[in-house]
């Protein structure tokens, strides 16, 4: 039995402008060619304008038991939100 | 469905785990691969996403014995692009069940072995034209009856790949209503062949669902869990309901003498199909699942050279660098 | 006054020259649906299949339109026989294993991609537009085509025995293609078409390349087989056909 082809993940801007999104994986021997598989995979319904190909086993991921300390500290930081903040409404749009 | 008479697995967990991983799929959460989750469900899912995977995959087989006898260029294309869309899904789906801690290959090598099974509705045969219409109106039609909740399911890459495949699949069983009613309103030979498809394809059709399973201690615990959406009665009631008409509009005739309107359930009573069949089919003994398994048993072989003559290219490249160095 | 009506039939013949080539192949290539493989090629091979029935629909309405006897795209598809057929005999040789495919496939895409640029160019605006726009699809049959031919020649050694024996088979059935006959040198006078000639030194270029990288040797000897474009085919052909033409044949007086 062969070694199985990695796998990569697939990244896809939609539009000009917007920032790439994650669409789904899938398996090549290289880079290369994960790029041409995500081109015939994943815009088969014209759905992309660039793709950015990253094998999976680059992907460093936030462990799902920190995820307490990694995210509950910025909820208190309420003034970060323009909401926060009283704006008289004869100022007008700020 | 595309996954049928998935058993889940007995779990055997730390009870308070357990209570928080049900609080968290009540609360709508959605559990991603990394996160802790009982045994059960890990195993309950690779073995239903990797069913419906090898559903996609082997699915491509009836409609693509068509593809090259399509009537017409533009019907030859819709079809194409039909089932190159179940490839994808298969894809989708595959890399679904990944996240889950087992590869591609060995799914398809379980597959081949015999050891996981896929749809019954795939060994039966498509024999005329219509039958494409057939499977993409009754097929597709069952089949998104299941997908569309399932987009809800609890398990995110599961979940997400529903999403894309619902989205892709919309105009799947649009294009089989759109072959039936061509062969409905054509000539006497077409509207013969339509009626006859639909007669073939009826009850298996409802079979996809799966027998009852009201009281499967199974299903309450992939239910619990929100990798099964609804019973299999209340699909196939929908599945009834939605497509009687359909076929009263193509002037077709629904194979069933006991098919009636109950207006105090507000619903079709119809008959069931015969379970023996289905169970002779799930044991291999269906008309086609001998070629099925082995079309794909050929492709994965003939294929081999190819998986490894393209590894073993990569790795020259790979090495080529380092060489230059 | 003769003239005009002469290249008339020599441009329905030429359209029908392009659009059964791509008609033949990408039903060649259809056949692979569900069979690839790796579910990845399964989709590239059925995304390529798609621009060539895209392609014949294009070129094949074009002829219709050009003889003027009312005959569609379908018509000219599925209601002509073998020996009316235009295609280049290399499209309709059988798939053989996964690598047969691809190296026929290149061999193919290296002349049509420089075949279309220069239909691109075409006095004629109606084969320019079709062209244009095959060409984008093309570019990518033959980036897609040639790569794999590289990277299966110079693979394993199994990979690079079966592409050789590839090439080896198909290599014969190469010739034809930039030989021109009468139809393809008026053509090319009118501007209609480009000079089947000029294309040779881009194809050469391009195939010696890709197979040097790929390790592949090109066979000794120069014996070419044609007729392809005169409707002189190989058994292979007639087989398709009745497959692929049997249901509008069967039920004439059906509409799909």
């Amino acid at each position: 039995m062969s070694a199985e082809w990695p796998l990569w993940e697939i990244f896809i801007r939609g539009q000009h402008g917007l920032n790439h999104r994650h669409v789904g994986s899938l398996h090549a021997p290289d880079a290369e060619m994960a790029m041409r598989h995500a081109r015939d995979v994943y815009t088969r319904r014209n759905e992309g304008v660039s793709i950015w190909v990253v094998p999976s086993v680059a992907i460093t991921a936030s462990s799902p038991s920190d995820k307490g300390p990694m995210f509950e500290p910025s909820q208190d930081k309420v003034y970060r939100h323009p909401s926060f903040f009283d704006i008289p409404d004869e100022i007008g749009h700020m | 469905m595309y996954a049928q008479m998935v058993t889940s697995e007995a779990t055997q967990d730390d009870p308070e785990k357990l209570a928080a991983f049900q609080a968290r799929i009540d609360a709508g959460e959605k559990i991603e691969p990394k996160d802790w989750m009982p045994e059960g469900y890990r195993k309950t899912l690779i073995r239903q996403i990797g069913q419906h995977a090898h559903s996609e995959i082997v699915g491509q087989l009836p409609e693509g014995n068509w593809i090259t006898r399509a009537p017409t260029l533009e019907r030859k294309a819709i079809l194409l692009a039909k089932v190159q869309d179940e490839a994808g899904h298969g894809l989708y789906l595959y890399c679904a069940a990944e996240t889950l801690g087992v590869s591609r290959d060995e799914l398809t090598e379980a597959l081949l072995a015999g050891k996981m099974k896929y749809s019954s509705i795939f060994n039966y045969p498509t024999l005329t034209w219509a039958d494409i219409g057939a499977v993409g109106w009754l097929v597709d039609g069952a089949a998104i009856m299941n997908q569309v909740p399932l987009q809800r399911t609890s398990f995110g890459p599961y979940s997400r790949a529903m999403i894309r495949i619902c989205k892709e699949e919309s105009f799947h069983q649009r294009q089989g209503f759109d072959i039936m009613r061509k062969m409905a309103t054509g000539t006497e030979a077409q509207r013969r062949m339509a009626q006859d498809a639909l007669n073939r394809f009826w009850y298996p059709s409802l079979m996809m669902f799966g027998p009852s399973d009201k009281d499967s201690v199974h299903s309450a615990q992939s239910m619990r869990w929100k990798i099964k959406m609804n019973t299999n009665d209340e699909l196939r009631q929908k599945f009834v309901d939605q497509t009687v008409p359909q076929a009263e509009y193509l002037g077709l005739t629904v194979p069933d003498p006991d098919l009636r309107w109950n207006a105090e359930k507000g619903g079709y009573d119809f008959s069931e199909p015969d379970w023996t069949e289905f169970f002779e089919v799930l044991k291999g003994n269906g008309p086609c699942n001998a070629e099925r398994l082995a079309a794909r048993q050929k492709a994965w072989d003939d294929g081999a050279w190819v998986r490894e003559g393209l590894m073993a290219h990569a790795a020259k490249r790979a090495a080529a660098p380092l060489a230059a160095e | 006054m003769s003239a005009v009506v002469d290249l008339d039939a020599a441009m329905f013949e030429g359209l029908c020259r392009l659009g059964d080539s791509t008609l033949v192949l990408g039903h060649r290539v259809s056949e692979w649906c569900g069979h690839a493989p790796v579910l990845e090629e399964d989709i590239a091979l059925a995304n390529t299949a798609l621009d060539l029935i895209g392609q014949t629909q294009m070129w094949l309405g074009l002829a219709g339109e050009v003889e003027g006897r009312g005959r569609t795209a379908d018509a000219l598809a599925f209601h002509r026989d073998v020996w009316e057929f235009r295609n280049l005999l290399l499209v309709e040789r059988p798939n053989g294993d996964f690598g047969h495919t691809l190296m026929r496939q290149f061999l193919f895409d290296a002349w049509h991609q420089p075949m279309l640029a220069g239909l691109a160019q075409s006095q004629d605006a109606r084969v320019a537009e079709i062209a244009e726009k095959a060409g984008k699809e093309v570019a990518y049959h033959l980036e897609r085509s040639a790569d794999l031919v590289i990277r299966l020649g110079d693979g394993s050694d199994e990979s690079h025995a079966r592409m050789q024996d590839a090439l080896d088979m198909l290599w014969p059935y190469t010739g034809e293609m930039m030989v021109p006959d009468a139809t393809d040198i008026a053509l090319a006078e009118a501007g209609i078409m480009p000079d089947l000639t000029g294309l040779r030194g881009t194809w050469d270029a391009l195939v010696r390349d890709v197979l040097a990288e790929a390790t592949l040797v090109i066979p000794d000897g120069s014996f070419m087989h044609k007729g392809g474009k005169q409707g002189q085919h190989s058994e292979h052909l007639g087989h398709m056909l009745a497959i692929m033409q049997f249901l509008p044949r069967a039920y004439p007086d059906a509409t799909w």
